[in-house]
């Protein structure tokens, strides 16, 4: 029996093309993945292995430095102390913190939450061990830096040159005193990394005298665990010790967190893509088991049993799975190098190491290939079992009977039926349950729609039909009914293309819907022309703010900071200090009871949902306890509507300045005479003294930095995507190659009576077009039924939540699944176009 | 064309072929399929190709259908010869001015019996005549199973659409290739008596290639092939005739 399947495989070679293909993509995707995922984590633990290569001890301080009733880190005489147990080499006292560099046109070098500034600690030889300086040498004076290589060459900087510093304050010039390379992790990941004299990184991120850490380094041949045991006790109470190795250890196991991670949402994708192309590889075999029924009726009547006929089929399937797993593999290996190649492409810096090959990938690769082929090709095998010996004497194919259809919808209908329940019932009952019911649901809505897509697909595609015929004369028309007429295989190459476009489909109007209302909410509630705020995602300096006051032509600026006080004595409210008299012109307050101009008496405004719970009305007087244990009490002056862009409670800044020892200012709100322009813009950058470390923002970059990363997920998911949606165009191809194979009579009598081959070309292309667009119309539906209900489940999160049909891109798509027709009919059509029309008419 | 009186008609010639020569491969390995064929059908009349198989009669109609391509020689329909002919022509040609009927009757599933009957007329882009449709239509005797698909016809039934399609517009020349190769006897008469008819009534030209002495007495004419080239020509065949002629075929076959 294996030969025959042998032989099978080989006889139709061409006809196995796109399942060889389809089954090698799959592969491909899931092999890659798994080599790119363990090749990136053994370059990322290597990576911190070799960043904590030389450190023996860890220490690291837990101390809050504004507590007053704590020591803010590791002392000098700490770090002495460490120095004298046996064994110890060195001790490096660190602080860090962030710090932004210019490049000479003054913008920031690196992604803002990567930059990082830290403190140059030499030792006894006037040498630190965690960097190596290429050109020039470690900051001695509190003017100098040193910078890392990257970020030197970035911004162009040599020993000597004077560059830009920002950290919380200012911008300060520094004199660059040298260059080195490191094994930190994040500068390796593309991040800068500024060195400071060690009493000017003090007074900058902690307390001067004070460090945040210490690295420990061993004598040769002393043992880490027992430095490690000695320096434990010399430590303060809010300090921690761990070896380097544990510290490495822990480091590895987050990296292979990351890693799974990423490495589950690809496999997803690939699950996806091998899903769609099991409808494909079914396609095949069920022709493939069609054409050869007089073949196997013949070995059923020579004496061969069901069974063995089932496993002919399998066993043809397995060996074309093996062949197609053995070349997506290879495949894979590429994608995964193309991968990580074309990562860096795009300034995503990673770690280098050599291409990792375990076993888990190979088998995958190799389970994943035969099991999906065979699996697919079990149907077909089923169904060629089921041919009675007798078909070997007549010659009329198998033809699928109209009862096994009416099964077929019933069970459709309901699988259908149960799912739309499932994700109307999860798009009202909303939250996380509604989710769930609405992702089991999804999943049965398109398990039915896949069953019922055969029964649909005469009705829709009759619907089309004058349009076919209009503009395409006879070749539209008999388009139009070639494309119903085997509504198994149509039913499965369009479902091929509707999961993806129901994928595509629910994420767009998800995403834009969102997208949409972010950018609303913005427009309504901010009144500024900018914003200010840190690169880092961190807190502004208070001159910041007085710069901005002071700026030309500025009419109104208000602060976000946060404001810590407790309330009745028991936990802090969210509260932010602003400007009173000038937030209202940079955000909308929309006052419900009292005034926000009581703000400027030292009242506090609340919003409605907090006073509605905490049960405060405007003139209540609440006992608060400020963040330096002062007490005071505080007047409701003003309740407001709840929006995005205001904390919970709002207060004058005057009230808690001088409470608070070092305020930190998330954004500043300004608006500006003249309002949005560009000679504004300088303005405030001017007045921020050229500060790279600080962005200006204005609406469109507000809207972008709120909606924007919905964008970018957009995209990603689109090209992931992809895979599934080339399978399903190999589909259509697949099928359109069958149906000219199988109609070479009818297309050679067409020729003969006076088709010419334009038209032949175009009959078969607008078949493609019709089944793709069927199954894009399907998938459409569908997807915009998912998006619907999932936005459903959080619209009462989103203020301003209204669905959004993209219909620009629903019509994209449209286009696009016509443009595949078109693409996958070329070969199909070229085929239908030459064939050779004696022949054609002869063959039976 | 049909204005035409059918006795100035009959003398002029539908299609020629002229020193008619089709040969297939090279050097040792060379078939002449036909050896230099001369041959008139002419208008109005109903000629039968008859020969021994491998004889060449399916290729010298294939030739001067304009489905195949020939070595040399020429071949015209009309006015016009094919030789020079590039495929967007000849499939033109073949549109406008021949029909055809197959032995495998090589309908349209999807479509219905009339969609079958107008199918070049609508390749075309062309209106039938309704008139002239109707008169086909009702000769074949298909008037009450115009909304069948080809599935739910008989083989006879099929092959009378078939029938219908080749005379519905009104071409030149109507090709037949065993058209009652696939039929029982009576079905077969039924076709035959049709293609007479449309003959004898409507002035049509029909050449049919066929093995069967039977199908050949309904020509007007007979034409003999062996090897590639002409050897006999009859007029007004009966089956016995023709079967004589064939049985000397046969004869020369084992003797030579």
């Amino acid at each position: 029996m294996f030969r025959t399947a042998l032989r099978n495989v080989l006889a139709h070679k061409a006809r196995l093309l796109m399942t060889v293909l389809a089954v090698m993509l799959g592969v491909a995707f899931v092999s890659g993945t798994l080599v790119f995922a363990d090749t990136l984590s053994n370059a990322f633990r290597n990576q911190s292995a070799k960043s904590y290569d030389d450190v023996a001890v860890s220490v690291s301080s837990y101390a809050d430095p504004d507590n007053p009733e704590e020591v803010p880190g590791l002392t000098g005489k700490d770090l002495d102390r460490m120095s004298a147990v046996d064994g110890v080499a060195g001790v490096y006292g660190r602080v860090e913190g962030f710090a932004g560099v210019a490049d000479p046109d003054g913008k920031l070098i690196g992604v803002g939450w990567s930059n990082k500034g830290s403190n140059f600690a030499p030792g006894k030889d006037g040498k630190d061990p965690a960097y190596t300086f290429t050109d020039g040498s470690g900051p001695v004076r509190d003017d100098q830096i040193a910078l890392d290589k990257d970020s030197a060459a970035k911004g162009e900087y040599r020993v000597g040159d004077r560059v830009r510093v920002a950290t919380n304050g200012p911008v300060k010039e520094y004199t660059l005193s040298g260059v080195f390379t490191t094994e930190d992790g994040a500068v390796n990941a593309g991040g800068s990394l500024v060195l400071f004299d060690t009493a000017v990184a003090q007074k900058q991120y902690l307390k001067p005298g004070y460090f945040e850490s210490a690295t420990v380094t061993a004598a040769p041949g002393a043992n880490d665990t027992a430095i490690l045991d000695a320096v434990k006790p010399l430590l303060p109470g809010t300090a921690e010790a761990q070896t380097g190795q544990a510290l490495a250890d822990e480091q590895a196991e987050q990296i292979e967190q990351g890693m799974g991670n990423l490495k589950q949402v690809l496999l997803g994708f690939a699950g996806i893509a091998l899903f769609v192309g099991i409808f494909l590889i079914s396609n095949t075999f069920t022709m493939l088991v069609a054409q050869r029924t007089k073949e196997i009726a013949l070995m059923r009547a020579v004496g061969a049993s069901r069974r063995q006929i089932t496993r002919s089929v399998l066993a043809e399937a397995a060996l074309v799975g093996l062949v197609a797993s053995a070349v997506g593999f290879v495949l894979g290996i590429g994608l995964a190098v193309g991968l990580r190649s074309g990562m860096a492409a795009f300034d995503m810096k990673m770690p280098d190491g050599p291409l990792v090959l375990s076993a888990t990938p190979v088998i995958a690769a190799f389970a994943v290939g035969v099991l999906i082929t065979t699996f697919a090709a079990w149907l077909p095998g089923r169904r060629a079992a089921k041919i009675p010996p007798v078909a070997a004497m007549n010659s009329v194919h198998a033809v699928a009977t109209t009862k096994s259809l009416v099964l077929r919808n019933s069970i459709g209908a309901a699988v259908t039926a149960l799912g739309a329940v499932g994700i109307v019932a999860g798009a009202s009952t909303g939250g996380d349950d509604g989710r769930m019911y609405i992702g089991a649901g999804a999943f049965l809505a398109l398990i039915g729609v896949i069953i019922l897509i055969p029964l649909l697909s005469r009705p829709v595609i009759a619907l089309v039909r004058p349009l076919l015929v209009g503009p395409f004369g006879v070749a539209g028309k008999l388009a139009g009914q070639n494309a119903v007429r085997n509504p198994r295989r149509t039913g499965a190459t369009a479902s091929a293309l509707a999961i993806g476009l129901t994928l595509v489909t629910g994420l767009s109007v998800l995403g834009v819907t969102v997208g949409t209302a972010i950018d609303k909410m913005t427009t309504d509630n901010i009144k500024a022309d900018y914003m200010v705020s840190m690169a880092n995602g961190g807190g502004l300096d208070r001159s910041a703010l007085s710069a901005l006051e002071k700026a030309k032509g500025v009419s109104a600026v208000s602060p976000q900071q946060d404001a810590y006080f407790k309330v009745d004595g028991d936990d802090f409210v969210s509260a932010s200090a602003v400007t009173p008299g000038d937030i209202e012109k940079v955000l909308t307050v929309d006052v419900v009871s009292g005034s926000a101009a009581s703000l400027a008496e030292g009242r506090i405004a609340v919003a409605e949902k907090t006073a509605k719970n905490r049960g405060w009305k405007t003139g209540d007087r609440l006992p608060v306890t400020f963040g330096d244990d002062k007490k005071a009490t505080l007047t409701v002056g003003a309740v407001y509507k709840d929006s995005e862009f205001l904390s919970p409670v709002l207060v004058d800044r005057k009230v808690v300045d001088r409470h608070e020892t070092k305020p930190s200012i998330m954004q500043i709100f300004v608006k500006i005479d003249g309002g949005q322009s560009a000679a504004n813009e300088k303005v405030l950058v001017d007045a921020l003294g050229d500060n790279p470390a600080i962005t200006v923002m204005d609406k469109q970059d507000i809207r972008n930095e709120f909606g924007g990363a919905i964008n970018t997920l957009l995209n990603v998911m689109y090209g992931l995507l992809a895979m599934a949606l080339i399978i399903a165009v190999l589909g259509v191809v697949n099928t359109l190659a069958m149906s000219v194979f199988e109609r070479q009579q009818e297309i050679g009598m067409l020729r003969a009576i006076g088709l010419d081959r334009r038209r032949v070309k175009r009959m078969v292309r607008l078949e493609a077009v019709v089944i793709s667009v069927f199954g894009a119309v399907v998938g459409i539906g569908l997807g915009a039924f998912l998006g619907w209900a999932i936005g459903e489940t959080f619209a009462d999160q989103i203020p301003g939540y209204a669905l959004v049909l993209p219909w620009d891109r629903i019509g994209i798509f449209l286009v696009l699944a016509g443009l595949v027709g078109v693409l996958a009919a070329m070969w199909p059509a070229r085929n239908a176009a030459r064939l050779n029309m004696l022949n054609a008419i002869k063959a039976e | 064309m049909t204005t035409a009186p059918l006795t100035d008609r009959a003398t002029t010639a539908a299609a020629r072929a002229t020193d008619l020569s089709k040969i297939y491969g090279q050097g040792e390995t060379q078939v002449v399929a036909l050896d230099r064929v001369s041959v008139d059908f002419r208008q109005a009349e109903f000629t039968a190709i008859m020969g021994p198989s491998g004889s060449g009669k399916s290729t010298l109609m294939h030739c001067v259908a304009g489905l195949d391509s020939f070595s040399s020689g020429s071949v015209r329909i009309g006015d016009t010869e094919l030789g020079s002919l590039k495929d967007k022509q000849l499939t033109k040609l073949r549109r406008d001015k021949i029909g055809f009927i197959f032995q495998a009757f090589n309908l349209l599933p999807t479509l219905t019996a009339l969609e079958n009957i107008t199918l070049p007329m609508d390749i075309a882009g062309r209106k039938p005549d309704k008139q002239w449709l109707d008169s086909v239509i009702r000769m074949v005797g298909l008037a009450d199973r115009l909304g069948h698909r080809p599935s739910q016809l008989s083989g006879g039934q099929q092959q009378r659409v078939a029938v219908a399609r080749a005379l519905a517009s009104r071409p030149e020349i109507i090709f037949g290739d065993e058209p009652t190769g696939n039929l029982d006897s009576r079905s077969g008469a039924e076709v035959l008596g049709f293609l007479r008819n449309s003959v004898r009534e409507l002035g049509q030209t029909v050449v049919m290639v066929t093995h069967d002495p039977v199908a050949a007495a309904y020509a007007d004419r007979v034409i003999f092939l062996a090897d590639g080239r002409i050897v006999d020509e009859m007029h007004g065949p009966t089956a016995d005739s023709v079967l004589d002629r064939m049985k000397a075929f046969d004869a020369k076959g084992r003797t030579s």
